[in-house]
């Protein structure tokens, strides 16, 4: 596994995310933290897991498996929220001009190497 | 106390409105925690005496308490409200089937395979009212071979429940179960979009069911279960694009290994669930649901 302050570094590179953090879906709380100023890691963390906690259950709800990718979409920017085992999620938010797939990916294989 | 249910019933007191008690009630019910299962439920039946589903809940636990009388009024209390309400239909199936009035059980059985095809046990609980049927079974309390709706075999109980002197079935429901597609919701919300009636689910904030419909990759009616669970998403979402100062939130794309769903808010008051496989690329899977949150809004504003 590598270390989750490298990977979020590598996560930011990506043109158009203004910050990672890699949350512990339980309780929302900050693991680790990569982050521009201005965006206040706590309540990414604790918005991001609550959501993809209750988008769980609805997936779940409809005969779905549990979501691996959740990106919130508003007019300013998104929230792109991987999952990354049964205890981690992990969250960017964008600006309005990021390139959505291209962060996807990067959020993917970071999960992958830190589950 | 389990912490599924510790936090269900947080969720339930921090927002009394919360259609969780729908969770809860049945989470309780299947742990055999009937006495906390019918308050739920009879707390919810009482916010919300015209959800279907609430009676339906309070029906299932009346019929695990052996309170068959009760729980035969409660379902089809439920199908006044939702005539198309398939787990009333198994219940009332069930207990018509223990009353030994076949022909009625076997409607209500037939009901439930022809909307979900993919019930194998209601399909072989219809199966086996059909063979009594043809073999001349005399009328009366049968054996009980039936179980109740997602319940294990209770061949072993007496038949206790007869509801004798009811009318038939059919004149005591308002619906004829030769045209179960008359008193459905309205389908036309979506109508001329693929997927219309199993892929675009409108729901009201509530998480209450305004059109449309939703089935598992398996084939199951999810629409009223996943209706209920969309209840807080809307405000969830705007929540978190405000704090977040990401300004008015637009959509909720959601990949899961069973499928591609998009989430838009087509009004201020409403939410559409556009559901997908995963062959279809989330790209074209928002731009569906922008076309059907356009019929949404028109049909709204058109009902207004």
């Amino acid at each position: 596994m590598t270390a989750p302050g490298a990977l979020l570094e590598r996560v930011c590179s990506v043109r158009g995310i203004r910050g990672a953090v890699l949350v512990s879906a339980a309780d929302g709380l900050v693991v680790a933290e990569s982050l521009m100023a201005g965006v206040d890691g706590r309540a990414v963390a604790a918005l991001a897991a609550s959501l993809v906690n209750r988008l769980g259950r609805a997936v779940e709800a409809a005969g779905r498996r549990a979501p691996l990718f959740v990106q919130l979409a508003a007019e300013s920017g998104s929230v792109l929220a991987v999952v990354c085992g049964s205890e981690l999620v992990l969250v960017a938010v964008t600006s309005p001009d990021a390139n959505i797939g291209l962060a996807r990916l990067e959020l993917l294989e970071a999960a992958g190497r830190l589950a | 106390m389990a912490e599924d249910i510790r936090a269900m019933t947080a969720e339930l007191a921090a927002d009394p409105a919360s259609l969780v008690f729908l969770e809860l009630g049945e989470t309780l019910r299947r742990r055999g925690q009937l006495q906390a299962a019918f308050k739920v439920a009879r707390n919810g039946v009482a916010r919300y005496p015209e959800l279907a589903a609430a009676h339906d809940l309070a029906a299932r636990i009346l019929a695990d308490r052996g309170e068959l009388d009760r729980a035969f009024e409660a379902w089809v209390t439920a199908l006044k409200h939702d005539p198309a309400l398939l787990g009333a239909h198994k219940g009332l199936g069930f207990l018509y089937y223990r009353a030994g009035d076949l022909a009625s059980a076997e409607k209500h059985l037939a009901y439930v395979v022809e909307a979900d095809a993919g019930d194998a046990g209601t399909s072989a609980a219809l199966a086996k009212v059909r063979e009594e049927q043809s073999a001349g079974l005399p009328d009366g309390p049968t054996a009980g071979v039936l179980a109740p709706p997602g319940e294990p075999d209770r061949r072993s109980e007496p038949a206790s429940f007869a509801p004798s002197g009811r009318p038939a079935v059919q004149d005591e429901l308002p619906f004829s179960f030769e045209e179960p597609s008359a008193a459905r919701l309205d389908d036309t919300v979506f109508a001329g979009l693929e997927g219309g009636s199993d892929s675009l689910l409108l729901v009201d904030a509530n998480g209450l069911r305004l059109g449309g419909g939703l089935r598992s990759p398996a084939g199951h009616d999810v629409a009223d279960a996943v209706a209920a669970q969309l209840s807080g998403v809307s405000k969830e979402a705007a929540r978190a694009a405000r704090l977040l100062a990401l300004g008015e939130w637009r959509g909720l794309a959601v990949e899961s290994p069973d499928g591609n769903l998009y989430l838009t808010a087509p009004t201020a008051g409403s939410l559409l669930l556009t559901a997908r496989g995963p062959e279809l690329p989330m790209g074209r899977v928002a731009r569906l649901a922008e076309r059907a949150a356009g019929a949404a809004r028109r049909w709204l504003e058109g009902i207004r």
